[in-house]
């Protein structure tokens, strides 16, 4: 059954609808944490501590963690893995292209593939940036507040992080949409519904995250 | 009017081929798009030329022979069959690009003619109802709410013309096999083969190479029928439900 699945396209895009949506909602959760930096250094590097203690005394420290982050490894691979073979697939189908051409679909539907390589690009940078804080000369482990303002006090930090989020809401507000269609969630009474909650969530997702480094930028967190 | 047309030239399927500029004159604005073409191919003849090869065959918009991209959109820019396309549709001195269906599952047979048999083994693989031979049934023995038989007619209006497959960036053929599920699927007389019937026309659509849907909406723009981009979310629904339903026995 799961091999008929995998090898079918409209499989691999069931995939993809259920992993992006899983990643959806971590964003959400994501970005409403990260807004805690309005309050202070000491309301978010508690924040950040107490993410390593949630479920104790059931869970020991850091497993709750750990476990978030499998789940969220294995969207994000079973996201760009069926993600890379549907285009494959989708080239070969069109190998040859029109003479005159014309434009396409609207800007979000065409930026989907680079726009997921650039998202997926930085979030390697993201996790090495403040997570592991390889890239981030400073690093100061369990001070992630100093370590933001470090990030987006820096002009490449301000802009990859920007320019990201731009592509993400992007990302989202095509994806969301097409999420619904492959899981045959999308009718014609709901698809208004459906395109308004997509826009609403790309915007709010690009805003809420944009705002920690304008935020830096404009002095508000320091 | 007079025209530039550049049109594809292809000797054969396995030839290269090329983009070739013609002039037509004393083209009326009633004529339609065949027409114009067919008025081209005389002028060949006469000429001792290879007349320009396309499909065509009722050219009233029901058959579903006729094809070409024009200027980049699949049967030209009003909706409706390349047939039922009438030069008042271009100005004159205008130049216009005719291609054929482009997708790996349509190769050019010669021209502007594609081989479009991919669309048949699809309809093979379950495009259709199992039902006695015979006299017609007596037309009260299967009743079919309102709702559905609209529904199902929405989507037996497709013509299996290909027009979804030229568009669509992917050389998908999600919008034609969907309208096919969809319009057996609703009905009591399609229901013994609902889960066999989309699995395994999704998996001869895959078979014949044919690319994803990304949902750009392409093709329910250049259907000359309307076949809506919701028909795809409704064969997704139904792929997934027979998934379902298949794995559990």
């Amino acid at each position: 059954m799961a091999r008929t699945v995998w090898d079918s396209t409209l499989g691999k895009k069931t995939v993809m609808a259920v992993s992006g949506l899983i990643m959806l909602l971590y964003l959400v959760v994501h970005m409403i944490g990260n807004l805690k930096i309005f309050f202070g250094a000491g309301e978010f590097d508690h924040y950040a501590h107490w993410l390593r203690t949630v479920g104790e005394p059931f869970m020991h420290y850091e497993w709750t963690l750990w476990l978030v982050r499998i789940v969220l490894v294995a969207a994000v691979v079973a996201h760009a893995v069926s993600a890379y073979q549907l285009s494959r697939r989708d080239i070969r189908a069109r190998p040859s292209k029109y003479v005159h051409k014309r434009p396409r679909a609207s800007y979000a539907t065409r930026t989907m593939r680079w726009g997921g390589v650039i998202l997926g690009l930085f979030i390697v940078w993201h996790i090495l940036d403040l997570t592991t804080g390889t890239v981030h000369p400073g690093f100061r482990p369990g001070h992630p507040y100093q370590n933001v303002v470090d990030t987006f006090s820096t002009w490449y930090g301000n802009v990859i992080y920007i320019v990201a989020m731009l592509a993400l809401g992007l990302h989202v507000r095509h994806g969301f949409w097409s999420a619904a269609q492959t899981l045959g969630a999308g009718s014609r009474t709901r698809d208004r519904a459906l395109k308004t909650v997509a826009d609403v969530l790309a915007l709010l997702l690009t805003a809420g995250f944009i705002a920690v480094p304008v935020g830096v930028m404009t002095g508000v967190v320091s | 009017m007079k025209l530039t047309l550049r049109v594809w030239r292809q000797k054969n399927a396995d030839a290269d081929g090329a983009m070739s500029t013609y002039e037509v004159d004393g083209i009326s604005p009633d004529m339609s798009f065949l027409e114009m073409l067919d008025t081209l191919n005389e002028e060949l003849i006469l000429h001792g030329e290879d007349p320009v090869a396309f499909d065509h065959d009722c050219r009233e918009g029901i058959c579903g022979a006729c094809s070409l991209v024009i200027n980049g959109d699949a049967h030209g820019p009003e909706r409706t069959t390349t047939c039922q396309l009438h030069m008042r549709s271009f100005e004159d001195g205008d130049t216009i690009d005719i291609e054929p269906w482009r997708a790996s599952a349509f190769p050019v047979i010669k021209d502007l003619v594609v081989d479009r048999s991919a669309f048949d083994r699809i309809i093979q693989a379950g495009g259709y109802i199992t039902a006695p031979t015979g006299a017609a049934p007596e037309a009260h023995a299967t009743p079919v709410p309102k709702p559905d038989a609209d529904f199902a007619f929405e989507h037996a209006e497709c013509i299996g013309c290909g027009a979804c497959v030229a568009a669509c960036p992917n050389g998908a053929a999600m919008l034609f096999t969907s309208a096919k599920i969809n319009h057996l699927n609703v009905l009591p007389q399609g229901a013994p083969e609902r889960e066999t019937r989309v699995l395994d026309m999704v998996a001869q659509m895959d078979e014949e190479g044919f690319g994803g849907c990304t949902l750009t909406g392409e093709c329910a723009t250049a259907c000359p029928k309307g076949i809506p981009l919701m028909s795809i979310t409704g064969m997704n629904k139904e792929w997934l439900r027979a998934t379902r339903k298949v794995s559990k026995r």
